[in-house]
């Protein structure tokens, strides 16, 4: 799939310290919906993906570190919070900016579920606000 | 009273309201397991937390609040919503007073004497910030450890009340809303110790 700017499909999933994925969100225009095995290897390649962060994190320690690998023609964005929680976005266009911009948010709304003490940090996120508020922001960012 | 809350409010020492909600949040999630996940338990067990607290607040409140005796049941309300809130919480809460029923009941049963009572209403709500109720505790009154608190402070200036969460943001509602009814009037007893 050609990559035309703006209209992306970005696959988003925040991973906990153990490596284990709390929260997945698909940003994926109509048209652009692939079948259902596409979201097994996107989770694939977001895995991958976790070992290339894990060793920038050994040389520097960033917090937004931009595009991190490459697979066929998407892109693996990420950012990493303090509590080592990684936001991983699989996408097919750049945009740095939106993505910067949406990162910054959705950390925001992580930290405040993290707040909840009903969460433990390597729990997935349940909460319907987050996902109604990360697929908002997925809308006015990403797309 | 309004003022009187701001004065006492800036007289007493502060802590971080982060600190106090993170650190109310934590206690009510070991209480929770400590009940096994029964909510219903653990909101009985944060009343009793509560009133514990509450018996000796009062001592606090009354020494630092400047508020004199109240006239009446309905006058207690607004000391509590308007100082002691503000006090303690750091919030003001509202006073409703309810009309007393005066209709008899349908059953013919002799009518109870019209309970005072008052509801406090707030919507702000520091022991609750950024707490979402996962499904399998959804009826749980997070905040009651306020009604035994209050509970426990008013029986030590002679009034025994029940009080209950009615509704709470946790659960949907609007705002959170702690019912107050007096059910009696304690009648001092002077020990009379030359005997």
């Amino acid at each position: 799939p050609s990559s035309h700017g703006g209209m992306g499909s970005y696959s988003f999933v925040i991973v906990a310290g153990g490596d284990n994925p709390i929260y997945e969100a698909e940003f994926t225009p109509a048209h652009k919906k692939d079948a259902q095995d596409s979201a097994n290897l996107n989770q694939f390649v977001i895995h991958a993906a976790l070992d290339v962060v894990d060793e920038m994190l050994w040389n520097s320690s960033p917090i937004y570190l931009k595009v991190v690998d490459k697979f066929n023609d998407q892109l693996i964005s990420a950012y990493v919070t303090a509590g080592h929680a990684r936001f991983m976005l699989l996408h097919d266009v750049r945009n740095e900016d939106g993505i910067r911009s949406f990162m910054h948010d959705v950390h925001e709304l992580y930290v405040k579920v993290l707040l909840n003490p009903f969460h433990t940090p390597t729990q997935r996120i349940v909460s319907e606000t987050f996902d109604a508020r990360v697929r908002a922001l997925g809308k006015k960012y990403l797309n | 009273y309004q003022r009187l809350g701001d004065v006492a409010f800036n007289k007493i020492e502060k802590v971080s309201g982060e600190l106090f909600t993170l650190m109310y949040g934590a206690i009510v999630i070991q209480v929770l397991k400590d009940a096994d996940g029964d909510a219903e338990q653990t909101s009985t067990q944060l009343e009793k937390m509560g009133y514990n607290i509450g018996m000796r607040m009062i001592d606090e409140f009354l020494a630092k609040s400047n508020v004199t005796s109240c006239r009446d049941f309905k006058e207690t309300g607004e000391v509590i919503a308007k100082v002691a809130f503000r006090m303690f919480l750091g919030v003001t809460a509202e006073c409703h007073h309810s009309a007393p029923t005066v209709s008899p009941p349908a059953d013919g049963s002799p009518q109870a004497s019209s309970d005072a009572a008052f509801r406090l209403v707030f919507v702000e709500n520091p022991l609750s910030e950024f707490v979402e109720l996962p499904e399998h505790c959804s009826n749980l009154a997070f905040s009651n450890l306020l009604c035994g608190v209050i509970r426990g402070a008013l029986e030590m200036v002679g009034m025994r009340v029940s009080c209950r969460l009615v509704k709470d943001t946790l659960w949907g509602d609007e705002h959170t809303e702690i019912s107050v009814v007096l059910k009696e009037v304690i009648a001092e007893h002077y020990q009379d110790d030359e005997d």
